[in-house]
C-alpha cells in the first residue's frame, strides 16, 4: 500500500467513525467553529498506532466508537484538595452538575458553563474557542483535540480579570460504567490576573478533555491536577496555552495507575521575559500506561521553560515521555530545561523517552536529560545502616526521586496535599 | 561488647577471600584502633559488620553483646546499637538531612519499642548537637551530603552518631580527606561521646588521628588477619617504621 493509500484509508475510517456523532448546537458562530474543527479532523484523520506520535501509546481505545467499560472506583479516602478553600465546579460523567457546584461567581472572576457561552454572543469566547487548539496543529497533528473542539458537550469558561484569591477547583466524578465524556474548558487571564486551577477525580470510563488557556502580559496561571487511582481509566487530555510577556504558566500533574492516560501539553511562549513550567509525577503499579507528551515553543526573548517528569513504575507499568523544546530564531537568551526520569522498581516495567530539542536561535541555554534506573543500592544501604527498615528506606528514596517534580508546585498547602497522596500510594503497597 | 571470632569473608561476585580469620574482642567503653596497609581488609571488616551486600561469610561469627550480628538485617544491627561512620558518606538527593536524621532516630526507637520523638523534641536535640559540631542550619536543611565538602560529610557522620547514640561505633577512615582543623573538630565530637560505656573501633591509616582519639588497644591488620596487637605505642612504631618490619616479622613467625 502506498502512503497516499494509507492516508486515504485513515481518512475514510475517520469519516466513518465520526459520521454518526452528534454535533451540539449553539450560536451560529459556535456551530461554524465546530464545523471548521470537524473539517480539519476529516482532513488529518484520527490517530493510529503506526503514527510516529503514537508509537508507544496505542490510541485504539481512545478512538473506538464505543468506550470500553470502566468499573467505578471506590475509595474511602477523603478526596484530595478537600481541605482547601476553593470554588468547586463539579462534573459527573462529563456533565456539569450545577447543584453540586458552587455559584458561578467570585472576586475578579467570570465563570460560565461552556454550553451557555457557546450559545451567547460573548466576543472574547468567539475568538478563543478552539483557537489555541487549532494553532497547535502545526507541526504535529493532535486530532483527538480537534475531535474535542467539534464535539465537546460541556465544559467551563473562566475569565480572570485580576488576582483571584480562591483556587477554582474542577472536580470530576465517575458514576456510569460506560460514560464517554468530552469536555472543553476555555480559560483567559487578563493582563495582571492570577489564577490557580485545580483538577481531580475520575471523570468517566473514557475521557477526552481539552483546556485552552490564554495568559496575558503580567498574568500568572497555576495548574495542579491529580489523576487518581481509578484503575480502568482511559483518558486523553490536551492543555494548550499561549503565554504573553512577563507572565507565568505553571502546571503540575500527579498521575496514579489507570489503563491509559495520555496528557499532551502544548505551550506557545509568545511574549518576552516569561516562564513556563510543566511537571509531572506518575506512579504505576500494574498493567498501566502514562504518557506525557509536551511541546514548548519559545518565540520571545529571555524566557525560561522547564519540563520535569518523573515516573515510578512496577509490575509491568509503562511510562512514556515525548518532550520537545522548540526555540525559534528570534527567541534569544532562552533558558530551556528538560528532564525525564523513570524509576523502575522491578524488571517488568518500562520507561520510554524521546527528548527533543530544536533550536534556531544562537544565544540560548538549553539542557536536557533522560535517565532510567533502579533504586540506588548505596543510598539504600546507607539508610538501613542508620536503622531505617528496607521498605521504609525504599519509599523514602522513591519520594526523593519524585521530589524535583513536586518542588515545582509553588503553593505549600497544595504541595503537602500531593505529597500526602504519594505517601499513601506507597504505604498501601507496603502492606 | 563486640566479639569477632575467626571471621572468614569472601567477595560474592568473585572467588576472592578477603578476611582470613579475624579475631577481635572489644570490651565495654574501650577504644580499639585498627591500622594496616591498603587492601588488608579493614574496610571490609566494617562493611561486613554493618551488613552490606556483596560479601559472603564462609566461617566464623560476630557478636554484639551476645547477639549474632551476621544473621541480622542492616537496620536491625543499627537498632541493636551498631553504628558505622562511612569512609565515603553517600549523597542522597531529594532527602533533607533533617528528615533523614529524624526518620533514622525514630525508626530505631520504634524498633526498640520506645516512643518516637516529637518534632519539637527532636529539633531541640539536633540543634544542640549540630552546634557543637559547627553544623549550621543550612547544612541541616540541605539534602543528605549533597554538595557537602569532605569535612562537612564527616562532621555529618558524627552528628548522626551523636543523634543515634549507638553502643558500638566503627569509624572507617574518618580522618581521610580532613584538614587539621576539621580532624580536631571531628575528634572532639567523637571524644564527647566517650562515656565509659560506649565502645569504638577506629580504622585509620595514620597515627595522627590517634593523637586526638586515644586508643586503648591498637591492632595491625594485614592480608585479612590481625597480625599484631598492642598499646598506643604500636601506632607510633608504625608511624616511624612503616608496616614493612611488622610484615617481615610476621612472615618469619
Amino acid at each position: 500500500m502506498t502512503r497516499a493509500e494509507m492516508k486515504q484509508r485513515k481518512l475514510d475510517a475517520t469519516s466513518e467513525r465520526v459520521l454518526g456523532m452528534v454535533m451540539p448546537q449553539g450560536a451560529p458562530w459556535a456551530n461554524d467553529l465546530r464545523q471548521d474543527a470537524l473539517n480539519r479532523l476529516l482532513s488529518m484523520g484520527l490517530p493510529q498506532g503506526r503514527d510516529e506520535y503514537w508509537r508507544w501509546t496505542k490510541p485504539d481505545s481512545l478512538t473506538a466508537e464505543t468506550p470500553t467499560q470502566a468499573a467505578v472506583f471506590h475509595s474511602d479516602d477523603t478526596p484530595i484538595f478537600t481541605a482547601l478553600d476553593r470554588l468547586k465546579l463539579v462534573f459527573v460523567d462529563g456533565v456539569f452538575d450545577a447543584a453540586a457546584s458552587d455559584a458561578l461567581e467570585g472576586e475578579n472572576l467570570e465563570v460560565m458553563r461552556l454550553t451557555d457561552a457557546l450559545s451567547s454572543d460573548i466576543h472574547w469566547i468567539k475568538d478563543a474557542y478552539g483557537a489555541l487548539e487549532k494553532r497547535a496543529q502545526d507541526p504535529v497533528d493532535r486530532p483527538l483535540a480537534t475531535l474535542n473542539t467539534a464535539f465537546a458537550t460541556d465544559g467551563i469558561v473562566i475569565r480572570a480579570t485580576g488576582p483571584v484569591s480562591r483556587p477554582v477547583s474542577l472536580i470530576y466524578l465517575h458514576k456510569d460504567e460506560s460514560s464517554d465524556a468530552i469536555l472543553h474548558h476555555v480559560i483567559k487571564l487578563d493582563a495582571g490576573a492570577e489564577l490557580t486551577l485545580l483538577e481531580n477525580g475520575p471523570a468517566a470510563a473514557r475521557f477526552n478533555k481539552v483546556m485552552e488557556i490564554e495568559v496575558a502580559d503580567g498574568a500568572r496561571f497555576h495548574h495542579v491536577r491529580a489523576q487518581g487511582r481509578d484503575h480502568e481509566r482511559r483518558a486523553v487530555t490536551h492543555l494548550f496555552a499561549s503565554v504573553g510577556s512577563d507572565a507565568a504558566f505553571k502546571s503540575f500533574t500527579m498521575t496514579a495507575n489507570g489503563v491509559l492516560t495520555r496528557n499532551e501539553v502544548f505551550i506557545d511562549i509568545v511574549g518576552d521575559d516569561s516562564v513556563a513550567h510543566v511537571a509531572g509525577a506518575a506512579m504505576g503499579d500494574g498493567d498501566f500506561l502514562h504518557d506525557d507528551t509536551v511541546f514548548i515553543t519559545h518565540a520571545g526573548l529571555r524566557c525560561e521553560s522547564r519540563q520535569v517528569f518523573k515516573k515510578v513504575l512496577r509490575n509491568g507499568a509503562k511510562g512514556v515521555f515525548q518532550g520537545k523544546i522548540l526555540v525559534k530564531q528570534a527567541a534569544q537568551k532562552t533558558d530551556g530545561y528538560q528532564i525525564s526520569q523513570g524509576l523502575l522498581l522491578d524488571d517488568d516495567s518500562q520507561f520510554l523517552a524521546k527528548p527533543e530539542l530544536e533550536i534556531y536561535a544562537d544565544d540560548v541555554a538549553c539542557s536536557h536529560g533522560s535517565t532510567v534506573g533502579a533504586i540506588n543500592e548505596d543510598a539504600l544501604f546507607y539508610l538501613q545502616s542508620r536503622g531505617v527498615p528496607h521498605a521504609e528506606a525504599t519509599d523514602l528514596l522513591t519520594l526523593a526521586f519524585l521530589a524535583e517534580a513536586i518542588d515545582e508546585i509553588e503553593d505549600e498547602a497544595i504541595s503537602a496535599d500531593i505529597l500526602d497522596r504519594l505517601e499513601g500510594w506507597l504505604a498501601r503497597r507496603r502492606g | 561488647m563486640l566479639e569477632i571470632k575467626n571471621l572468614h569473608v569472601k567477595l560474592e561476585e568473585e572467588d576472592k577471600q578477603i578476611l582470613k580469620g579475624v579475631n577481635l574482642t572489644v570490651g565495654e567503653g574501650e577504644v580499639h584502633a585498627i591500622m594496616g596497609p591498603n587492601g588488608s581488609g579493614k574496610s571490609t571488616t566494617s562493611y561486613v559488620l554493618a551488613g552490606r551486600d556483596g560479601y559472603e561469610v564462609t566461617e566464623g561469627e560476630a557478636l554484639l553483646n551476645g547477639q549474632n550480628l551476621l544473621e541480622m538485617e542492616p537496620e536491625e544491627r543499627a537498632a541493636a546499637g551498631l553504628f558505622l561512620a562511612f569512609q565515603y558518606p553517600v549523597e542522597i538527593p531529594g532527602v533533607g538531612n533533617m528528615t533523614f536524621l529524624r526518620t533514622a532516630v525514630n525508626a530505631q526507637r520504634k524498633a526498640r519499642g520506645e516512643d518516637e520523638l516529637s518534632a519539637t523534641e527532636f529539633l531541640k536535640v539536633v540543634r544542640e548537637k549540630a552546634k557543637s559540631l559547627k553544623i549550621d542550619a543550612d547544612m541541616l536543611k540541605r539534602p543528605v551530603n549533597v554538595g557537602f565538602s569532605g569535612g562537612e560529610k564527616k562532621r555529618n557522620e558524627i552528628l548522626q552518631m551523636a543523634m543515634l547514640e549507638p553502643k558500638l561505633c566503627i569509624l572507617d577512615e574518618t580522618d581521610s580527606g580532613l584538614d587539621v582543623d576539621a580532624m580536631k573538630l571531628v575528634s572532639e565530637g567523637v571524644n564527647a561521646l566517650r562515656d565509659g560505656k560506649r565502645s569504638f573501633v577506629v580504622i585509620t591509616h595514620y597515627q595522627r588521628l590517634l593523637d586526638h582519639i586515644k586508643p586503648d588497644v591498637v591492632h595491625i591488620m594485614s592480608a585479612g588477619r590481625i597480625i599484631k596487637s598492642g598499646g598506643p605505642e604500636l601506632a607510633l612504631e608504625v608511624e616511624h617504621n612503616g608496616y614493612a618490619d611488622l610484615l617481615a616479622e610476621q612472615e618469619q613467625a
